[in-house]
């Protein structure tokens, strides 16, 4: 045995413990740290977005970067009863935008809203069905079909509850009940989480059809996803609040909103095939 | 060395004793404690989190008429069940394979086998699904030959959960059958027995404690299969949504004490099933003994 490691050994024996436990009470406010980083001169502002709203806000985000210097926009896409949990279990961000009012509601009785939320724009629903229609979904009314696969959002993703809002007014309807005398319920196959998961399944032909937004069909998935609008008589308007966040930087997510709603934020949602709402 | 003894122990302990040290080291250091306790603390807050938070106003409880999770646990069961026994049925052959003989190709075998275990379940689900879609490499045959769709199927549930469990299966197993003397099966041999009285009465009795703990694994880490199964076996109460799913939607929904219940069931049935595994495990080592 080497003699240094036989004179320092009884040493070593002893605080060794006390070594290990030093180490890891050092390493451990470090590793808490690493959460926070301040970013950025104008400082970063966190948005928690609907998922439909990806392309959209992304834009939003990046020529509201380029209109405040220094200033950095973070997004969060989720399917909005996702964000509205995240934010009740203490997730923190500047701006919410919901894609329906139940779930910004959530969010505004946690008592974590600062003013009032906002209607900033619209959507209407659609169905999507893959390139080359295998089921053959001219509209609505065949969605009654009981050997067709549908897919729809879960019922509390916003776009779900609209989904089903849809298909039961189509149900009520002589249309509807001709076309599918033997009617008894739609063949949902699946419940997403998000309406983005919709998108996919019928991309990928899983689905012979979902249900999803007019805004989905971007261009990442132009060519291999046809949409199908829903008449008037049929659809449903969905509308998407947005409000700042009381514990965030209000100051900038309210410039953020008020970007949302200028004519040039207007423009891109409505580039985006939104129908965006005009501040009163 | 044994001059000063670690605070540990006794002051006088191994003090002039040739033997002390050895002594000594047959106890427990502190540094062994510390560190347990602090694994053990990491495991149970959590745990006991879920019963304190489950048990203040009683939404434990009050879930477990919910249909959403009595579906859940139902389909929990049926699924884990059926890719158990497709694991253990494809399994040990192969395991026995693995173990007993050497033949070219064996130890690529026996990487490619383990795959599954250290690969993400993301992964897993994707290739399932570009395999066995309907638009996938063997989904389009699958369905003008048999007509079988396997996507949002309860199928697709238990091809998902045994695709990332059974290696754990065959990994055990395959330990196991190596422990195995080749004297018992030479004698067993010359004895004139069949393979498959050979392999009931003298293999299978020595490898039960092998192949039990493999076969809970397995069960366990299908009970817990998330990733692949939501991305190929897509999420429907009552046909793909099992427990995990549950737990995540019913989360992300805000419905937390949905959520609560149904980890609180999973705790419970993973720790009874832990406990009788090593009741059973115990018996059947005492046995070969």
């Amino acid at each position: 045995m080497p003699g240094i490691s036989k004179a320092f050994s009884p040493i070593l024996d002893r605080i060794r413990p006390g070594l290990l436990l030093a180490a890891f009470l050092l390493v451990l406010p470090a590793l808490v740290a690493c959460g926070d980083d301040d970013s950025g001169d104008g400082g970063t502002l966190t948005v928690f977005a609907a998922a439909s709203l990806t392309s959209s806000f992304n834009e939003l985000g990046e020529a509201f970067e380029d209109a405040n210097e220094g200033v950095t926009v973070e997004f969060n896409f989720a399917g909005s009863q996702a964000l509205a949990t995240q934010l009740a279990e203490g997730a923190s961000a500047d701006v919410f935008a919901s894609a329906n009012l139940t779930q910004m509601g959530r969010v505004v009785e946690a008592d974590l809203v600062d003013g009032e939320p906002v209607i900033f724009a619209q959507n209407r629903l659609a169905i999507l069905v893959p390139a080359g229609n295998p089921a053959n979904v001219q509209s609505i009314l065949d969605l009654g079909d009981p050997d067709l696969k549908l897919v729809l959002a879960a019922e509390d993703v916003p776009v779900g509850r609209y989904a089903r809002e849809v298909l039961a007014i189509a149900e009520q309807s002589a249309e509807f009940q001709n076309r599918n005398p033997e009617f008894t319920d739609f063949n949902v196959v699946s419940n997403e989480t998000n309406v983005l998961q919709v998108v996919t399944r019928v991309r990928l032909g899983e689905a012979d059809a979902g249900i999803v937004y007019e805004t989905d069909v971007t261009p990442d998935v132009v060519g291999e996803v046809t949409l199908i609008p829903i008449p008037p008589e049929f659809n449903v308007i969905a509308d998407y609040p947005i409000a700042a966040l009381s514990d965030g930087d209000t100051d900038l997510a309210l410039s953020f909103i008020e970007f949302v709603r200028s004519s040039e934020g207007r423009q891109i949602l409505a580039d985006w095939g939104f129908l965006p709402v005009e501040p009163e | 060395m044994i001059d000063q003894p670690s605070p540990a122990t006794g002051a006088d302990s191994g003090r002039g004793y040739p033997s002390g040290g050895w002594r000594r080291l047959q106890r427990p250091g502190a540094l062994l404690w510390a560190s347990t306790i602090v694994l053990l603390g990491f495991i149970l807050v959590p745990l006991l989190a879920i019963f304190l938070r489950g048990f203040e106003d009683g939404q434990l409880v009050r879930p477990l008429g919910d249909p959403v999770v009595q579906e859940a646990l139902t389909l929990s069961l049926i699924t884990t069940a059926v890719s158990l026994v497709v694991s253990v049925l494809f399994g040990t052959p192969t395991a026995y394979l693995l173990a007993r003989h050497r033949f070219r190709g064996r130890s690529v075998i026996l990487t490619l086998i383990d795959l599954p275990m250290v690969l993400p379940p993301a992964v897993a689900g994707i290739a399932l699904l570009i395999a066995f879609g309907r638009r996938g490499v063997l989904g389009p045959t699958l369905s003008d030959l048999f007509g079988i769709e396997l996507p949002f199927t309860m199928a697709a549930v238990v091809m998902a959960q045994t695709f990332v469990a059974m290696p754990l299966y065959v990994r055990s197993a395959r330990a196991g059958f190596e422990t195995i003397d080749d004297e018992h099966l030479q004698i067993a041999a010359t004895m004139g027995l069949s393979r498959f009285t050979i392999f009931r009465v003298i293999t299978l009795p020595l490898t039960l404690p092998a192949l039990l703990s493999g076969a809970v694994l397995t069960w366990a880490r299908a009970l817990g299969e998330f990733g692949a199964t939501i991305m190929f076996a897509g999420n429907f109460i009552g046909r793909t949504q099992t427990m995990p799913l549950a737990i995540y939607q019913s989360l992300e929904g805000g419905d937390l004490s949905t959520a609560i219940a149904l980890s609180g069931i999973l705790i419970v049935v993973s720790f009874t099933v832990l406990v009788i595994f090593q009741v059973l495990t115990r018996s059947a080592s005492s046995m070969v003994r």
